[in-house]
């Protein structure tokens, strides 16, 4: 067997992120597999009980939960994303599979998205001059879709000061540009 | 110079001095000027030129309203023209240059159209420079551009930078006077989440330019304290220089603030402006109201000015605008200024009521004469007001000596952004202005002047009212403490539009140079409704919007055409209020960040060999990557061909769309998709597929592979893969909700690179964990393998002809695969081909790309009509069998190679008979896509061709009739796949 390969981070760098600017720390997340969990026609009841038995959370729409290894949030009708430690996790699908059987469809998403987590004593200020989202208003486990500098993102409030973000992979220079800009503005 | 017009008092800092320009003479003026005030401080009234007349003008209003002083503003690259002199906060070395002159603003030769100006009335234009016809655009309208004319722009780039910004709330109070302060207290106290936004950068509206109390304090003290106390609650935001500029969609308003326009420069990193869109359950609009002029001839000598405006100047500012005054009202509001300008130590010299019968003392006027049922009806002065002309009641004429004068023809509520949903204001007699009108943008509600309460009581207790049904309907409880003590005054008003018979030139919209004859002659031609009005003599098409001059341009239509001013009606106001630079509706898109960039996950990699990257949709994709010595395009992608078909080649088609498909209908999901059958695919194999739209024309390509049993990896091109993928959910949601179907895009989930060639196989095999010969993985065979025990999707699939696989990783690990696949491929001369090396390969080969698929053309066009399976119905299947669609005559997809090899092909060309004319009715087809083809040594492209098939071996002309002149080539028709047809090579 051939030599493993080596990984890049969303931003073409061996090491991830981890910049300050001004009030906000900005930290890339390479250490997170993803999934998409889909339930299948008729099968919310052993998705449910399955996830139960696996300590899984499947909250409600726009809403984020932790579990003792996975987290989840809810994307659309019947689907969620799962968070869950990249070490252990790296191959999520196969971890996943055995759980939920031929209940759902379960889908790698783990490179498909930067993931970013930021934070500052108060976000707002910066999450005004970069979404629709009413941060101020949204309470802690909001989970949400949202646009940011045209790009689709995945936005998890962890709190008023504390947001994860999603944002499509191949644009992920794009996306930290918009986030350093817009918080070097803030002065 | 010193300050020779500066009066005591007003909301100004004296204990600082700033230094300022204008026109490269120095002056100085304080914290709390606008440039007007300050201007107006050092003696200074003449400010710029008229647009069509180039007369001289001053400011008319002290406020955004105006429409004469306009400036250009800063030097360098941050000049910005046009800009009101009346809302420039100064600042410490401001620079200000009149505009629309030449020489100077004293001495402008262009003043001579003045005297020209029986040739310059409205609809000149239109009647004058018809002909010759060609001359318009090179000629006339250059001159025109030329004469008429605002300020310049410097043509350098922006140096600022714009943000844009969202903001929430419950309530948006748009504007900071009595009414939008009581309101703004009333929610705010009651605990809803409020903004208040004011474009002014100091709080309290009308209150900052007034005498009278509110309260028992001076009005400007209670806005104050109002303001204090709002700024202390946290559920309060308060937005200065912030210009709320339209009503959009669901309680969405945008909102301009002037974030650093009051500096010199930005701080560093920070915008210059910002939009924000404020997002708010309930909008007031307490945006005050706009006094208007009275027309007379000669009324835009700088010096005349706006009643309200005048005393504002002298209680905000300290600043007399002239040391003997006069006011001409038709109203009981004009008075003010008369009192409020003596109390300052201005000698007024008369107060020109044109009301014949107005109230003896209401408000008194001690020692000021007051001369009932009088009018003005000129002015003197070359480049300012000297004297007025006045008519007594009796007819007698008298010339009065001053220096300033304030007209009052009543206030017009500011009503604008009500409008901006269609919403058309109505009438009011009782205070001769227009009123909201129903069915403004929903959520929204005027008060106080803005919705006709001209009171200072009528304002705050509007603004209260209003504040607590919003509470009300939001379910926030509130009471209604009792309003501070302050004066109502009844509006008394004699409508008065314009003085004489229309013959002189008496100004309506000052800024555009419309005068009461314009609207005469208007009514003369039956120019007659309001919206003819507007378009024929252009009034209120200025930048401001015609804020002093419409409501009296139409009054004067009215009384031409005998209607009432009701029955004239008015335009609709439009956003944006006031004007709104680009720059700010850009925000931050511009230049290299107009949009996001995508990049792959080569990138790096790709970067570092030189590649030239070309952009598809919002991908860099490598094009080509040249080598040392390799001095022409041509020379890097005949050479990536030649490599990858001699021996191996790897492109990154990461780009191309990945959609995981799952379900238990999968199969038969995908069998409605595409027109050919994908249910019967076994698992591990790939098939090529062919997706219609419903009227029967191709939409796009690309394999699909089985990963399972209820497992699909579905593939598209680059450009459809969000259209494709918005295409499935459509189809999956709304069309066959009942079938058991879940997608997901993984587009950016997995690297995927293609690797071509005859040693394609002999490199993968160095690499992939597992066997991958061709009898463990044959043709079309699609599966998971491992690379140094790292998960990765093997196909075995090809869109250059060659024995071809994609092997995909996940994203992270693609920069090392394309770096252990290159090193590895050392042995073997292993390329690295772009995109234009993939189209030359896919055009030898005879496959279709976007430039064939063009939304026009079925399978059967492409030569693909086997693949439209009968045996089940898919997407756009029945349509494709149309009776036209079938035709044997119409097109098919064909190859073109010219005769003579060195002979050479345009894309575009049309394909004719030879001996045909070039016209529509003999053409036969067109090439679609060209390529040079190092591997035939010559040109080759695909075409589309009547009745194609029956064709092969038919010498035809392609014509390319965008050169100057014509050029054509004779060519032969060939089948589609130069290179291979059999396919043996693909399958190795």
């Amino acid at each position: 067997m051939a030599e493993p390969l080596h990984a890049l981070t969303a931003l073409g760098r061996p090491e991830p992120l981890d910049e300050t600017i001004g009030a906000l720390r900005l930290t890339e997340r390479i250490d997170i597999a993803l999934a998409s969990l889909a339930v299948r026609k008729g099968r919310e009841g052993d998705v449910a009980a399955a996830a139960a038995a696996a300590g899984i959370p499947l909250p409600d729409p726009a809403r984020h939960a932790a579990g003792p290894t996975h987290a989840a949030f809810w994307v659309a009708p019947g689907m969620w994303f799962l968070e869950a430690p990249f070490a252990t996790h790296e191959d999520i699908v196969a971890r996943l599979r055995p759980v939920f059987g031929d209940a759902a469809s379960i889908t790698e998403q783990t490179d498909a998205w930067i993931c970013l987590d930021l934070s500052a004593p108060d976000l707002v200020p910066l999450f005004e001059r970069l979404c629709a989202v009413d941060l101020a208003a949204v309470p802690e486990g909001h989970a949400t879709r949202t646009v940011i500098e045209h790009l689709g993102c995945y936005l998890i409030v962890h709190g008023r000061g504390a947001v994860r973000l999603l944002g499509p992979r191949s644009s992920a220079a794009s996306l930290v540009h918009a986030l350093q800009v817009a918080a070097a503005s803030l002065g | 110079m010193t300050q020779t017009h500066r009066l005591a008092g007003g909301q100004i800092d004296r204990s600082r001095t700033l230094r300022f320009s204008f026109d490269g003479l120095p002056y100085l003026g304080h914290p709390g000027d606008t440039l007007a005030s300050a201007l107006l401080a050092n003696g200074v009234r003449l400010m710029g030129r008229s647009f069509k007349y180039h007369r001289p003008r001053g400011p008319l209003s002290a406020g955004s309203e105006e429409p004469n002083a306009l400036v250009e503003l800063r030097g360098g690259a941050r000049r910005e023209p046009n800009t009101r002199a009346t809302v420039v906060e100064l600042f410490d070395g401001l620079e200000a240059a009149s505009q629309n002159r030449w020489p100077s603003l004293r001495l402008d030769a262009l003043a001579i159209n003045d005297r020209l100006s029986s040739f310059f009335a409205a609809g000149f234009y239109y009647k004058t420079f018809m002909w010759p016809a060609a001359f318009w655009e090179k000629v006339y309208e250059p001159l025109i551009r030329h004469a008429a004319g605002l300020g310049s722009l410097s043509g350098a780039e922006d140096p600022d930078s714009y943000d844009k910004g969202f903001r929430h709330c419950d309530l948006l109070v748009i504007g900071a006077g009595p009414a939008g302060l009581m309101a703004a207290l009333t929610a705010g106290r009651a605990g809803a989440r409020v903004i208040l936004a004011d474009e002014d950068f100091r709080m309290g509206g009308r209150l900052n330019a007034e005498t009278f109390a509110v309260g028992g304090m001076a009005g400007a003290d209670w806005a104050a304290a109002a303001v204090a106390e709002l700024g202390a609650l946290p559920n309060v935001r308060l937005m200065t220089r912030t210009t709320v500029f339209g009503a959009f969609d669901d309680g969405i308003f945008g909102a301009l603030e002037r974030v650093s326009d009051h500096l010199p420069e930005p701080l560093p990193g920070r915008p210059r402006q910002t939009l924000w869109r404020i997002y708010a359950r309930r909008a007031i609009l307490a945006a005050g109201a706009t006094e208007r002029p009275i027309a007379f001839e000669n009324n835009d000598r700088p010096g005349i000015m706006l009643a309200g405006s005048l005393r504002a100047y002298a209680n905000r500012w300290g600043v007399a605008a002239g040391s003997r005054v006069a006011i001409f009202t038709n109203n009981a509001d004009g008075l003010r200024s008369a009192i409020d300008l003596q109390a300052a130590g201005v000698e007024v010299a008369a107060v020109i009521d044109a009301r014949p019968d107005a109230p003896p003392d209401a408000p008194p006027l001690p020692g000021i004469r007051h001369l009932r049922g009088a009018e003005v009806i000129d002015s003197a002065g070359r480049l300012g007001l000297r004297a007025v002309t006045l008519r007594h009641a009796n007819g007698r004429t008298e010339v009065l000596r001053v220096d300033a004068l304030g007209v009052s023809g009543g206030w017009n509520p500011n009503v604008n952004i009500t409008s901006h949903h269609g919403s058309r204001p109505v009438w009011d007699p009782a205070i001769a202005a227009f009123v909201p009108g129903a069915g403004g943008p929903r959520g929204l509600v005027a008060a106080g002047a803005a919705a006709g309460a001209l009171s200072t009581h009528g304002a705050l207790a509007g603004g209260q009212a209003a504040a607590l049904a919003v509470l009300g309907d939001l379910g926030l409880g509130a009471r209604a403490e009792a309003l501070p003590e302050a004066e109502d005054a009844p509006v008394s008003i004699v409508p008065k539009w314009h003085v004489g018979d229309g013959r002189g030139r008496a100004w309506i919209d000052q800024q555009n140079d419309v005068t009461v004859k314009d609207v005469v002659l208007a009514h003369q031609e039956n120019f007659t409704s309001a919206e003819h009005l507007k378009r024929y003599t252009t009034l209120g098409m200025a930048t401001d919007q015609g804020k002093t001059g419409n409501v009296i341009g139409l009054a004067v239509m009215a009384e031409l055409t005998g209607r009432t001013i009701a029955e004239t009606g008015t335009t609709v106001y439009r956003p944006p209020y006031t004007p709104v630079a680009l720059g700010a509706l850009a925000g931050r898109s511009r230049g290299p960040e107009f949009k996001p960039v995508r990049r792959t996950p080569s990138h790096v990699w790709a970067a570092e060999q030189g590649a030239v990257f070309v952009e598809v949709g919002m991908w860099l994709r490598t094009q080509w990557v040249p080598r040392p010595g390799e001095t022409h395009w041509r020379e890097s992608v005949d050479r990536e061909v030649l490599a990858t078909r001699r021996s191996v080649g790897i492109c990154d088609v990461t780009t191309l769309g990945k959609i995981d498909i799952q379900g238990t209908d999968a199969g038969a999901f995908l069998d409605r998709i595409y027109c050919n059958t994908f249910s019967t695919l076994p698992i591990g194999k790939c098939r090529y597929g062919l997706m219609l739209r419903e009227d029967g024309m191709v939409f796009d390509d690309g394999t699909t592979a089985r990963m399972g049993e209820h497992e699909f990896v579905m593939t598209t091109t680059t450009a459809n893969a969000v259209t494709v993928f918005r295409h499935l959910e459509y189809c999956r949601q709304v069309l066959w909700p009942e079938m058991d179907v879940q997608i997901i895009s993984t587009t950016e989930a997995w690297a995927q690179f293609s690797v071509a060639g005859p040693n394609a196989r002999r490199l993968l095999a160095r690499i992939v964990d597992q066997d991958i010969s061709d009898a463990a993985f044959p043709y079309m065979a699609a599966g998971e393998v491992t690379i140094g025990g790292l998960r990765a999707r093997l196909f075995r699939i090809s869109f250059s002809g060659e024995e071809g696989y994609e092997i995909a990783v996940p994203a992270r690990y693609g920069d090392a695969l394309i770096r252990r696949l290159m090193a590895e491929g050392r042995d073997f001369d292993a390329v690295v081909y772009g995109t234009e090396a993939l189209g030359v390969m896919r055009v030898e080969k005879g496959h279709v790309a976007g430039n064939e698929i063009n939304g026009q053309s079925s399978a059967l066009n492409m030569g693909l009509g086997r693949m439209v399976s009968r045996k089940k119905d898919a997407i756009g299947v029945v349509l494709s069998q149309r009776e036209g669609m079938v035709d044997p005559g119409g097109y098919r997809l064909v190859g073109v190679r010219p005769v003579d090899p060195a002979g050479r092909l345009v894309a575009g060309s049309h394909l004719l008979e030879q001996g045909a004319a070039a016209v529509i009715a003999n053409d036969l087809g067109w090439l679609t896509s060209k390529v040079f083809s190092p591997h035939l040594g010559s040109d080759i492209a695909l075409a589309y061709l009547r009745g194609g098939e029956g064709r092969i071996g038919q010498r035809l002309r392609a014509v390319n009739l965008l050169a100057r002149p014509a050029t054509e080539t004779l060519v032969e028709i060939t089948s589609p796949h130069f290179l291979d047809p059999e396919g043996e090579r693909l399958r190795g």
